[in-house]
């Protein structure tokens, strides 16, 4: 089976219309519309518990919303094998398989053959510069090299729309940097469609041409900000961006201490 | 140094079990001597225990009358046909329940039934049922181990990381691929060291059921020596059995090494 690999594939937009959902009594999320145009990595930010990886799950469908509907327009592109790919906050790689074994399972189950499998692992290992550690188990690597394994799998399915469940919060302060430039380098060379769940204001408008602002429980969409900075020129202290966070800052603010000071419903 | 100045004094330390090569071997070493001491020099009568050089003597002799393995060799057959039965339907009934929701429903109250009733009290229906000779003492064994490695593959399916298994299903895995390379996998520590319990559950289960009617076997051989009050031979055919405990344990912590590399 050949793939394209490179830009640009043919686009597959999201729309969510006036979704709703509720655990129990408790509505999570309420009558979230948002679009999400092909290419474009839109960021999702707001205090904890606000519903965001509640959205995000049920974007890729492993949630039901209770009410409203999410749709997919457009067909993915030829040689996509998952349209809808998850980079999870804790990694999720298989403790007993090595790098290559955790990539290839994304695979396993469409056929594709020894080569081509081989060929597809060797590609994205040196998109995610991991080479060197194929046959590494998950036990002997960094948390930043994990979550580049995890990317690569995502990378080897070719997806249509990358999910990312605050990727980063689980990596210290210099790897999340180190890997917010990989990200950027791999969305300029291929301009994969992302939603991108962070409470990290910092990667917000580092990495969002969009960010979408949600209130806390039960979330809604408070703001949608446009970022017009091309993703290859922002870099760490960029005079606009800053203002921009401390913007989103004061917009977050109260809403993050009322959620902070709220009791656990368990 | 400036006048008052303390060394901050050092409470860490401890709670952080060591492993200390040998010390098992050295209690065992100083136990056997202490008995070997006390019983030569009559401070314990040979009533109370036998004498250790005793016990090896007969143990030598054992060995070399060809008489050891003619009592091994049954033993080992039944524990080992017993064990595998009741192992591999364990594994199998455990998998279900942690997998589907009325099985698990509808066995585990049978399973939390079943587990506390000692086995050997079924032995004579197990006669009536399987027949006096080696069939009732593969079941009874199979019974015995059957459960308790239930309650451990169970167990350890529940405790398989869940964002594993949705890490699977959102890549599009179908079913079989996520029990068989997410799940199996990921409990089978949780089973392996449930494995243990099982067959030493397994040793007692045998002995017991040779005690009931065998004439060759490690259990028929002590309940032999017991009632002629036999001390070294009674001891030698304990010897035996704990010989098999550590020899399954060995096995069970070579497979552990061999199949779960990747916890380190």
């Amino acid at each position: 089976m050949g793939r394209a690999i490179g830009p640009p594939d043919l686009p597959m937009d999201l729309t969510l219309n006036n979704v709703s959902h509720r655990y129990s009594d408790m509505l999570v999320l309420d009558d979230i519309s948002l679009h999400i145009p092909a290419g474009e990595i839109l960021c999702v930010i707001g205090p904890s518990g606000c519903g965001k990886s509640t959205l995000l799950r049920l974007i890729g469908g492993l949630e039901q919303p209770e009410s409203g509907e999410i749709l997919q327009l457009g067909e993915p592109p030829e040689g996509c094998l998952n349209p809808l790919t998850f980079v999870f906050q804790d990694f999720a790689l298989l403790p007993w398989r090595t790098v290559r074994g955790n990539i290839s399972l994304a695979l396993e189950d469409h056929g594709l053959g020894r080569t081509e499998t081989n060929r597809i692992i060797d590609d994205v290992l040196a998109r995610t510069r991991l080479s060197d550690f194929g046959d590494a188990l998950p036990r002997q690597l960094s948390g930043g090299m994990k979550q580049r394994v995890a990317i690569a799998r995502a990378l080897a399915v070719n997806p249509a729309v990358m999910l990312l469940d605050e990727p980063l919060s689980a990596l210290d302060a210099q790897t999340r940097e180190l890997l917010m430039e990989d990200l950027v380098a791999l969305w300029e060379r291929q301009h994969f469609t992302g939603v991108y769940v962070t409470h990290n204001l910092a990667e917000a408008v580092r990495l969002g041409h969009r960010i979408a602002v949600l209130s806390r429980r039960p979330g809604r969409v408070r703001e949608l900000i446009e970022i017009d900075v091309p993703l290859k020129d922002r870099h760490m202290g960029h005079p606009k961006l800053e203002e921009l966070q401390t913007r989103l800052w004061e917009l977050m603010r109260e809403e993050a201490t009322a959620a902070d000071r709220e009791l656990q419903h368990v | 140094m400036s006048e008052g100045a303390q060394k901050v004094p050092y409470r860490g330390g401890g709670f952080s079990p060591v492993a200390k090569r040998g010390a098992g071997f050295v209690v065992f070493v100083v136990l056997v001597a202490l008995a070997e001491w006390g019983t030569r020099t009559g401070w314990i009568t040979n009533l109370t225990l036998p004498r250790p050089s005793d016990v090896g003597a007969t143990l030598v002799e054992l060995w070399q009358s060809g008489l050891m393995w003619t009592h091994i060799m049954p033993s080992l057959t039944r524990l080992v046909v017993g064990s595998v039965m009741g192992i591999s339907a364990g594994i199998a009934v455990g998998v279900m329940i942690g997998l589907f929701s009325y099985v698990r429903a509808g066995l585990i109250p049978l399973v939390a039934a079943i587990f506390p009733i000692p086995k050997i009290a079924l032995l004579p229906l197990f006669v009536i049922w399987f027949g006096i000779d080696e069939g009732s003492k593969y079941a009874l064994i199979a019974l015995g181990t059957f459960t308790p490695t239930i309650v451990a593959t169970y167990g350890a399916v529940d405790n398989v990381d869940r964002t594993l298994v949705r890490m699977g299903q959102s890549f599009g895995l179908s079913w079989a691929s996520i029990v068989r390379k997410i799940i199996l996998p990921g409990a089978l520590p949780g089973i392996l060291s449930g494995l243990r319990v099982s067959i030493a559950i397994g040793i007692i289960l045998l002995v017991a059921a040779e005690m009931l009617g065998a004439e060759y076997g490690i259990g028929a051989y002590i309940l032999q020596a017991g009632s002629l009050y036999d001390l070294e031979r009674l001891f030698a055919g304990v010897l035996i059995l704990s010989v098999f405990g550590v020899v399954t344990s060995w096995i069970i912590g070579q497979l552990e090494k061999r199949l779960l590399r990747w916890r380190n």
